[in-house]
C-alpha cells in the first residue's frame, strides 16, 4: 500500500487555481521527485500535503490518515519538510539549540541533549556549532540544521522543498550526499521538489513532471536517462537541462 | 581565557553563553555611540538620583523654611536653585520629584508595553476578525489626542498621581500595539514561522516563543523614545492640578505653582523645566541609540 496517496489534488487561493488535479502515490521508502518551471504549482503540492496550503479539493492521505485542516501530533512526528531557503526558515534569534530542541520540547520527547547531539553528528556538524546563532553560520550549514530540526523527530517521511537551489554548487552536491545517506541509514521517504532534473535525476527513482498547476506526465528514472519522454514538454525540459547549445548546431 | 574572549566566543559552550555573548555584543555596539552614551549617563543619572534622593537632598521637600525670611529666594551657595513661595529649597523638591518622575516612567512602560505587545502580535498572528475586533478597538483609543483621553480618565478616576499613571498607560498602548502588529504581519509567513507550526507548535508557542521576540526590539526603542513624551503628559497633568497633588515635588505641578511669579521670580517655573528637559533629552538620545543597535531594518 501506498504510505502517500495523492488524489485529485486542487488548490485555490482565492481566485488563483494553483494546482489542478495531481494524482500520485509514493510507496514507503521510495524517493519521488516533482520538476516543473517557476509557477508550476510543484512546491504547492507539498505545502497543501504538509498543511501550509489549503486542500480545496480531492484526498490527500499519510499512512492510511486523511489529512483535513486539523493536522495532529501525530502527523507532524510521522512528516516533516525541509524548506528551500536556509536563510529563511532559522529564526534570527534562537540559537541551534534551541531550534533542535524545541520540537523535542513540543512532542515530550526525553534524553533531549543525546538526541541534539547526535542530531548534529548526524548532518556532519560539529558540536561546537550547538550554542551558535543562525548568523554566524554559512548558507550549506544552515541548510544542515535545518535538515537536523527535521530529522530530530524522526520522521518517516521528508517533504524536500528545492532544499539546494539556494546554495552554490559544490554544496549542493554535499547537502544531496547527506539527504542520500540519511535516507538510507533511516529508511525515509522523500518527496523531492526542484527545477533542476540533475538533482532529480540523482535522488529519485520515479518523478512527475507539472505545468500550469497539472501533471504533465510520471517517469522512471530509466526514462529520464534513456531520454524515453512521451509529452513535449518533457522533452523541452530534457532539453533544456543539457544546457546552452549554439543555435548553429540545432539547426 | 580573559572574560573578553569568553564573552565574544564563536563556539559557546552553554546557553549562558551564547546569550551574554549577544548582550555583550549589543553593548558594544551601543557603547560605540556617543550620543546614545550621553542619553545613557542622563538616565542613570535619574535613576541614582531618585534612589539616593533622602541622602542628595540639603533640604525637606515638603516643609519649608521660615515663610517671613526665606521665601522666593533667588539662586544662592545655600539655595541652589532657589526658594519657592513656601519658602521650600527647590533643589531639594527637584531631588525629590526625580522618584515621582521615575515611578511614572516605569510603571507606564511596565503596564503599557505588555498590553500592546499582546494586542498586537495577537492581532497580527491571527488576522481575520480578531485583527478586526482588536484594531478598531486601538483606532478608538488612538483617535482621541492623548492628553485629553488622559484627562478624561483622570477625571473619572480622581486626581492624584497613581490614577495619572493609569490614564497615560490606557492611552499609550495603542502605537506599540499597531507596530507589534505590523512586525508580526511581516513575519507570520516567513519560513521559520511555517517551520514552528509544522513541527505542531501551538499558536501561544508560537507568539510568545517566535513572534514576540521579534517584536520586542523595535517596539522597546519606541517605548524608550516616547519616554519623553508620557513625562511630559505627567507633567501635563500635574499642571493642570490633575496629576501629583500638592505637597508632592512633582515637576509638572512645580512649574504650574511658579507660573503665577515667571516674570519676577523666573528660578521657580525654570527649575523643575530644566530637570523636565534633561531626562526627556536623556530618554530620546538613548532610544535613538537603541535603534540603530536593535531595529534589524535599520541596521546597514
Amino acid at each position: 500500500m501506498a504510505l502517500i496517496d495523492v488524489s485529485d489534488l486542487h488548490v485555490r487561493f482565492g481566485e488563483v487555481h494553483a494546482v489542478r488535479g495531481v494524482s500520485f502515490r509514493v510507496a514507503e521508502g521510495e524517493s519521488y521527485g516533482i520538476v516543473g518551471e517557476s509557477g508550476s504549482g510543484k512546491s504547492t503540492v507539498l505545502r497543501a500535503i504538509c498543511g501550509l496550503a489549503p486542500i480545496s479539493e480531492g484526498r490527500v492521505t499519510v499512512a492510511g490518515e486523511e489529512l483535513g485542516r486539523r493536522r495532529s501530533a501525530g502527523f507532524h512526528r510521522r512528516l516533516q519538510m525541509v524548506f528551500q531557503d536556509p536563510y529563511a526558515s532559522l529564526h534570527p534569534r534562537h540559537t541551534i539549540d534551541r531550534v533542535l530542541s524545541e520540537p523535542l520540547a513540543i512532542h515530550g520527547f526525553d534524553d533531549r541533549e543525546a538526541r541534539i547531539l547526535r542530531a548534529l553528528d548526524e548532518v556532519g556538524l560539529g558540536r561546537g556549532f550547538r550554542f551558535r546563532y543562525p548568523h554566524q553560520l554559512s548558507g550549506g550549514q544552515r541548510q544542515r540544521v535545518a535538515i537536523a530540526r527535521a530529522l530530530i523527530l524522526e520522521p518517516r517521511v521528508m517533504l524536500l522543498d528545492e532544499p539546494t537551489s539556494a546554495l552554490d554548487a559544490s554544496i549542493q552536491a554535499e547537502v544531496l550526499n547527506l539527504l542520500d545517506r540519511l535516507r538510507a541509514e533511516r529508511g525515509l521517504t522523500y518527496i523531492l521538489v526542484s527545477h533542476d532534473l540533475a538533482v532529480v535525476a540523482h535522488m529519485c527513482e520515479r518523478l512527475l513532471v507539472m505545468q500550469h498547476g497539472q501533471a504533465v506526465e510520471e517517469l522512471t528514472r530509466a526514462d529520464l536517462r534513456a531520454r524515453a519522454a512521451r509529452e513535449t514538454y518533457t522533452r523541452d525540459l530534457l532539453a533544456a537541462s543539457e544546457g546552452y547549445r549554439p543555435a548553429e548546431s540545432i539547426r | 581565557m580573559t572574560r573578553t574572549e569568553w564573552l565574544l566566543s564563536e563556539q559557546p559552550a552553554s546557553r549562558r553563553q551564547a546569550r551574554l555573548g549577544q548582550a555583550y555584543r549589543t553593548w558594544l555596539a551601543l557603547k560605540a555611540n556617543r550620543l546614545a552614551m550621553v542619553g545613557l549617563t542622563l538616565v542613570l543619572a535619574l535613576i541614582a538620583v531618585a534612589l539616593l534622593a533622602p541622602w542628595i537632598a540639603p533640604y525637606d521637600p515638603i516643609v519649608g523654611g521660615d515663610l517671613r525670611t526665606d521665601r522666593l529666594q533667588p539662586p544662592s551657595w545655600e539655595h541652589p536653585m532657589g526658594t519657592d513661595d513656601l519658602a521650600r529649597d527647590i533643589f531639594s523638591r527637584v531631588i525629590h520629584g526625580a522618584r515621582l518622575t521615575l515611578m511614572v516612567v516605569v510603571l507606564v512602560a511596565v503596564i503599557a508595553t505588555p498590553i500592546g505587545l499582546a494586542i498586537g502580535t495577537t492581532a497580527g498572528y491571527f488576522g481575520g476578525w480578531i485583527d478586526t475586533v482588536l484594531m478598531r478597538a486601538t483606532d478608538i483609543f488612538l483617535a482621541f489626542p492623548r492628553l485629553i483621553l488622559a484627562l478624561a480618565f483622570v477625571a473619572a478616576l480622581g486626581p492624584g498621581i497613581e490614577n495619572a499613571i493609569i490614564a497615560i498607560a490606557l492611552t499609550s498602548w495603542p502605537p506599540y500595539a499597531r507596530l507589534a502588529r505590523a512586525e508580526t504581519l511581516t513575519i507570520r509567513d516567513s519560513d521559520f514561522i511555517n517551520a514552528a507550526r509544522l513541527q505542531g507548535a501551538s499558536s501561544l508557542r508560537i507568539l510568545w516563543g517566535h513572534v514576540t521576540p521579534l517584536c520586542l526590539s523595535s517596539v522597546v526603542v519606541r517605548v524608550t523614545l516616547d519616554m519623553a513624551g508620557i513625562i511630559l503628559t505627567a507633567a501635563g497633568l500635574g499642571f493642570l492640578g490633575l496629576g501629583a497633588q500638592p505637597p508632592q515635588p512633582e515637576w509638572g505641578a512645580m512649574i504650574a505653582g511658579g507660573r503665577r511669579f515667571i516674570i519676577d521670580y523666573w528660578w521657580v517655573a525654570t527649575m523643575p523645566g530644566l530637570a523636565i528637559f534633561a531626562v526627556s533629552l536623556g530618554f530620546n538620545l538613548l532610544g535613538d541609540g537603541l535603534r540603530d543597535v536593535l531595529d534589524p531594518k535599520a541596521r546597514k
